[in-house]
């Protein structure tokens, strides 16, 4: 083994980044040689949505260590922020790159300072407890986007929380939010090319604070809190950085949702725990702790579905067995015992070949 | 008059959450973990007992022994399989995630056995509803049943915990497993006897829950699940008065909340005041201040 530890991780970062693109590109090229079906094409953002949202769980669950259950919650922020954002400046602002560019900025904005302010209570708080007020932190703002309305007209912004004809809109207003019908008519500025550069540039800044100083002072205070504590480092500064980067990916994630599909609506199970849970799934079977598992898992998990039609009566059961048997398989302590034993006579056996090609 | 009624039906719902709330704070007590899969045991019990009334024709009393004995079964081999081996886990995050896998898992087989339609279910209760006050104010059979059931489990344990040797154990092993262990109490045995208790709970609470809102669905368990875990968060976890307090709390403020709020907000409310329980006090109510040990 060579003693370079920095061009180690730089070399599995762009491995990582390499996988995105080259997908990507297969994608492209797919898509425009007309092979791939329009249900497929329908699949390309989404599949952004879900490896961001599940990259940027990653880094609370795996990195930090904390189980987060409201990750859909800090979506919904950044879906409805910037689907307010396009509606309103939809008329003024006709240059749509840069439009969505500005709704992304802001639904990500938007999303962090929740996540910043669901951190701050968080703090005091672990595992369990965590686990639970973030999935409180996820319902109430999925509640709260259910019942507002909202409205725009020449006096400026009117809210309710009754009905949208409370509103009292002037004959010039225009309804923004409907209450559970959500938003509807935004812009579709997203595309599959906009995703990808969205995904990378998650997987810059993740990968790239996970390898630095703080990356290391977070991942300390998931392996030892007090140790960590104790050597001084800044445990509330480290857990609201995470929770805040965190929650900021999901706003972009949520944009590009929100500017993905005509209608954007709170209800159902798009923003619920139950859509957090799914996220989880993905990091877990992804590994976690490893970004690139990740992004595999989720656009596996994704894809499969949809190719194997016949099994979708059983794909969340399926996805159940397969969590439960995971998460015994790496973290049972005498299944750990067990594979450590099997590893060990594996490398008697074959020496040191095999050696080689397991790192 | 209404504000009554209103009490009444939170009084009730409340002693549904703090039943399952029991069952919560018990095996957090003993087992340190949320245990995510106990909404879902509810649903079990609720599907056995519906199928029991209206498929075999059981009688109620029957019908719910039978979902409690299915349902403690379910909850020792959950225990058994799913969370015994990740007990000593470095993390305690990896029997969180497991535990939300059993939920998943309880739900799917729920849906692919009994399918994905509501079912209606009967009440188990054939009590008269009393009207009071020109019938201004109706008390519901349900609600007199479910809340002296309540009652009744809540003493039961309490006198099951503190009288018995069972309990004892219970208690010890709750303290310091390590200790418990030297002392020659059968630790995996115990906390096998709280899942097996907290399940048989969840059965119970199955039935009356049902009864009182009849729509069963694979999915009915969960959130009243999350909501009476913020019951037993409430009244301070590993508590048995402090679930009953906690349920019933929340089971008003629910109610009150829908009936005078806004009935889509309820459930934010809740959560809402299980955020600045944690904050304020993060023990709950009736919960004991544990130092963490370096």
């Amino acid at each position: 083994m060579k003693k370079t530890g920095l061009s180690k991780t730089t070399r599995s970062n762009f491995i990582t980044y390499g996988i995105v693109i080259v997908l990507a590109a297969i994608m492209y090229i797919l898509q425009l040689t007309g092979i791939l079906s329009s249900s497929m094409q329908g699949f390309l953002v989404p599949m952004c949505i879900y490896v961001i949202m599940a990259v940027s769980l990653n880094l609370v669950v795996g990195i930090l260590g904390e189980l987060s259950l409201g990750h859909a919650g800090f979506m919904c922020v950044g879906a409805y922020t910037s689907a307010i954002f396009s509606k309103c400046m939809e008329s003024t602002l006709t240059f749509a790159p840069l439009r969505f560019g500005i709704a992304i900025l802001i639904g990500a904005a938007c999303a962090a300072i929740f996540g910043m302010l669901i951190g701050i209570p968080v703090l005091r708080l672990k595992g369990d407890y965590l686990a639970i007020v973030t999935l409180a932190f996820g319902e109430i703002i999925k509640n709260i986007c259910n019942v507002i309305n909202l409205g725009l007209d020449s006096e400026g912004f009117h809210l309710s929380l009754k009905n949208s004809t409370e509103l009292g809109l002037a004959e010039d207003g225009m309804i923004i939010i409907k209450g559970a019908q959500g938003i509807s008519g935004t812009p579709k500025d997203s595309n599959f090319l906009i995703g990808v550069v969205l995904v990378l540039v998650t997987l810059f800044v993740v990968l790239n604070l996970i390898n630095s100083r703080d990356g290391r002072a977070i991942m300390s205070i998931r392996d030892n809190r007090i140790a960590a504590e104790s050597i001084g480092i800044n445990i509330t500064k480290y857990k609201l950085m995470v929770f805040t980067i965190s929650a900021a990916f999901a706003g972009v994630a949520g944009a590009l949702y929100s500017h993905n599909f005509a209608t954007l609506t709170a209800t159902g199970d798009k923003f619920n725990y139950n859509a957090s849970i799914m996220i989880l799934v993905y990091v877990v079977l992804g590994g976690i702790g490893n970004i690139r598992g990740s992004v595999i898992a989720t656009i596996i998990l994704y894809i499969l579905p949809e190719k194997l039609r016949f099994l979708s009566d059983y794909r969340m059961l399926v996805y159940a067995i397969v969590l439960i048997i995971v998460m015994l398989y790496n973290w049972s302590p005498k299944m750990k015992e067990y594979r450590a034993i099997a590893k060990a006579k594996i490398k008697e056996r074959f020496g040191r070949k095999k050696e080689e090609k397991a790192v | 008059m209404s504000f009554l009624n209103y009490l009444i039906n939170g009084l009730s719902l409340g002693s549904v959450y703090a039943i399952i709330a029991l069952g919560y704070t018990m095996v957090y007590g003993i087992a340190k973990m949320l245990n995510f899969a106990h909404g879902d045991i509810i649903m079990v019990g609720a599907y056995i007992i519906f199928n029991c009334m209206n498929g075999l024709g059981m009688p109620p009393l029957v019908a719910i022994l039978a979902a409690m004995a299915l349902c403690t079964v379910l909850g020792i081999v959950i225990e058994k399989v799913a969370y015994r081996p990740l007990r000593n886990a470095s993390s305690s995050l990896a029997v969180l995630i497991t535990a939300i896998g059993v939920s998943y898992l309880l739900q799917n087989v729920a849906l692919l056995i009994f399918g994905a339609d509501t079912k209606s279910f009967s009440s188990v209760v054939s009590l008269e509803a009393i009207k009071l006050f020109d019938g201004q104010l109706t008390i519901t059979g349900e609600a007199i049943v479910t809340i002296v059931v309540c009652i009744v489990i809540m003493v039961g344990l309490t006198l099951f915990v503190n009288k018995t040797k069972a309990g004892q154990a219970m208690q010890a092993v709750s303290e310091d497993k390590g200790a418990a262990q030297l002392m020659g109490i059968n630790v995996n045995g115990t906390i096998a006897l709280t899942f097996a208790i907290g399940s048989a709970l969840a059965a119970v609470a199955g039935a009356l829950m049902c009864s009182a809102y009849p729509n069963l669905t694979p999915y009915s368990g969960t959130m009243p699940g999350i909501k009476a875990f913020v019951a037993a968060v409430f009244g301070g976890i590993g508590s048995i008065p402090g679930a009953m307090v906690g349920g019933l709390v929340i089971g008003v403020i629910e109610i009150l909340g829908k009936a005078y709020i806004s009935s889509q907000l309820a459930d934010a409310i809740v959560f809402a005041i299980l955020v600045v329980v944690l904050l304020v006090k993060p023990t709950g109510l009736l919960g004991k201040n544990i130092q963490e040990k370096v």
